[in-house]
């Protein structure tokens, strides 16, 4: 390297600018669409703004509105209902299912892509499927209820029952996903471990316990991270499934801010201020799941 | 032995059990997609369609617009992972191969905007969309979304793989470094690049967050945005929407036929998050 330079001026020179035209669309786009909107929310949620006329300079009125909003909170509170219940479900039933899938069975690739399927499907769809499939009157799943000898049940007209179906959905779409990711993370467990164990007469089960789960930490901890963020921030699932209903019994907090700032009142300002509550809370999280979890290292 | 062959029906029962609950939904709405308008609210429902029709697949192209959709979703999904694949693999490259001020500062904001997903930020990027007349373009679901953090890590972690030799007899032969990079570096990083170009697809392809944001003529609608607004209309007009539900997965599901492999196996899928 240190020879070249010395030997060629121009190609040093281009050495030190190349990199950075190189970065340069992404950082463009990164600057203009991410880190200054991310500076600009912060603004707006010190004003009250309507997002036509000029915003009033209000100082932390937003966020004292923010926490006597009682319905905010109460959507917020949902969302945390639906994200503690839906995670033990999306990270237990795709490990149970990656532990499958890594067995010698026939057909394996088949099955994996089978599991795959539903999570390349748009949350719109999937939300259009289950709406259909539940439906009161003509859906499948109470004609199903039907021959069972079990009544009917107004699925999506009653608040518990439509969180049921949401949360249902949701792990429907999701599993496969972090099947896959479980399934690499599986991979890179050295099978010699396993036939030690057994040589020691260790069963199955605690193969899983002992030698399983320990090494797939990592694993485990991005799949934590990455379903908790995506749970938090839910939101097309339930446009096309519920719109948030009935009442207001599945409205997530984003639903909520979407509302505040483009729906009605257009109140830009109060809802930037919920906006960054929501990211305070999200990064706080995923802060203190990385501290707890020691960001996933294996001990 | 006798063990064995019993845990594996075992396994084999569960797995097949599992599967058909997963590919119920699947199964139940293709099937119904082809029943009449009548026939699909039937209760009881009949299983297979009693009268097989292609009606609910015309009315969605010829009433409902949805080849329209079907366009926009396509021309802007495919632009867009072009651009993504260019850009994140330029910076990529970048990343792994050069030390250079700041790189080390610059690649941390890069994988911090993963934290700042965009349902956090929604307001304030919609006035910058406006700010650079992207508002109501297709240029504004484009552009915007085409960098990704994880696209750039991806592209990294593969060039990091790359020997730098390679790198360092090329120059010595005089090569320059554009000329590295587009004859060399290219070549090689074909698989992670395609990799890429197929989440990217299938990101943009479903995606429903940036246009509700960005797009307001019915007329750029994606198909997201279209079937979205439909299920959310006071009477849903359900033959239609299975219908073109049905039709929209079918990009995906090409892309991820052909790309099983990649796919499937987990080799780059951990973390592939958008």
């Amino acid at each position: 390297m240190k020879k070249i330079k010395k030997k060629k001026g121009i190609t040093s020179l281009e050495m030190k600018l190349f990199p950075y035209l190189l970065i340069l669309p992404n950082l463009f786009i990164f600057a203009a669409f991410i880190a200054v909107p991310a500076l600009f929310g912060a603004y707006f949620s010190l004003n009250k703004w309507s997002g036509m006329s000029a915003p009033v300079f209000v100082g932390l009125d937003n966020y004292v509105r923010a926490f006597h909003d009682v319905k905010f909170w109460q959507s917020f509170g949902r969302t945390l209902v639906y994200v503690l219940i839906s995670l033990p479900f999306i990270m237990g039933i795709p490990l149970f299912l990656a532990n499958l899938m890594i067995k010698e069975i026939r057909a394996k690739g088949m099955f994996r892509a089978l599991f795959y399927w539903p999570s390349m499907i748009s949350y719109i769809i999937v939300g259009i499927s289950f709406k259909f499939m539940f439906g009161d009157n003509t859906g499948i799943i109470n004609y199903l209820l039907s021959l069972m000898g079990k009544a009917k049940v107004e699925w999506l007209t009653q608040g518990t029952t439509a969180m049921f179906v949401v949360i249902l959905a949701t792990i429907w779409a999701r599993t496969g996903f972090y099947m896959v990711t479980y399934i690499s993370g599986l991979q890179s467990i050295p099978l010699s471990y396993y036939e030690a164990a057994e040589v020691d007469g260790a069963s199955p089960i605690q193969g899983f316990f002992k030698i399983t789960l320990p090494l797939l930490k990592p694993t485990t901890f991005l799949v934590l991270i990455l379903s908790f963020i995506d749970l938090f921030k839910a939101y097309g699932l339930v446009l096309a499934l519920t719109k948030g209903g009935p009442g207001t019994s599945t409205k997530f907090v984003v639903q909520y801010i979407y509302e505040a700032a483009f729906d009605g009142k257009r109140e830009m300002g109060y809802a930037s201020a919920l906006s960054m509550i929501l990211l305070v809370v999200m990064a706080t999280f995923t802060l203190l799941q990385f501290k707890a979890n020691k960001g996933g290292e294996i001990e | 032995m006798n063990m064995k062959t019993r845990s594996n029906w075992l396994t084999y029962t569960v797995v097949i059990f599992l599967a058909a609950l997963f590919l119920f939904p699947i199964f139940w709405i293709v099937l119904s997609s082809f029943k009449s308008g009548s026939e699909m609210f039937r209760f009881p429902p009949t299983f297979l369609p009693e009268k097989f029709t292609l009606d609910n697949y015309r009315n969605a192209f010829q009433k409902g617009n949805f080849g329209r959709y079907f366009f926009n979703s396509a021309l802007v999904s495919v632009l867009s992972t072009i651009l993504t694949v260019i850009i994140n693999t330029m910076a990529g490259y970048a990343f792994a191969k050069y030390k250079f001020k700041g790189s080390n500062v610059l690649f941390i904001f890069f994988i911090a905007t993963l934290m700042l997903p965009l349902e956090v930020l929604m307001i304030p990027i919609f006035h910058v969309v406006k700010f650079f007349k992207m508002y109501n373009t297709f240029a504004g679901i484009i552009i915007p979304p085409a960098a990704t953090p994880t696209g750039v890590f991806l592209l990294r972690q593969y060039f990091l793989s790359v020997p730098n030799e390679l790198i360092e007899s090329a120059r010595v032969d005089g090569a320059s470094e554009t000329r590295i990079f587009f004859s060399i570096m290219l070549p090689i990083a074909k698989p992670a690049m395609s990799v890429l170009a197929i989440f990217s697809f299938m990101w943009r392809w479903n995606d429903f967050m940036w246009p509700l944001l960005v797009i307001r003529d019915v007329d750029k609608y994606t198909v997201q945005l279209a079937l979205a607004n439909f299920s959310g209309q006071f009477s849903v007009d359900w033959n239609s929407l299975i219908a073109m539900s049905v039709v929209s997965v079918i990009p995906v599901l090409i892309v991820f036929l052909l790309f099983q492999k990649q796919f499937v196996q987990g080799m780059v899928t951990s973390g592939m998050k958008e």
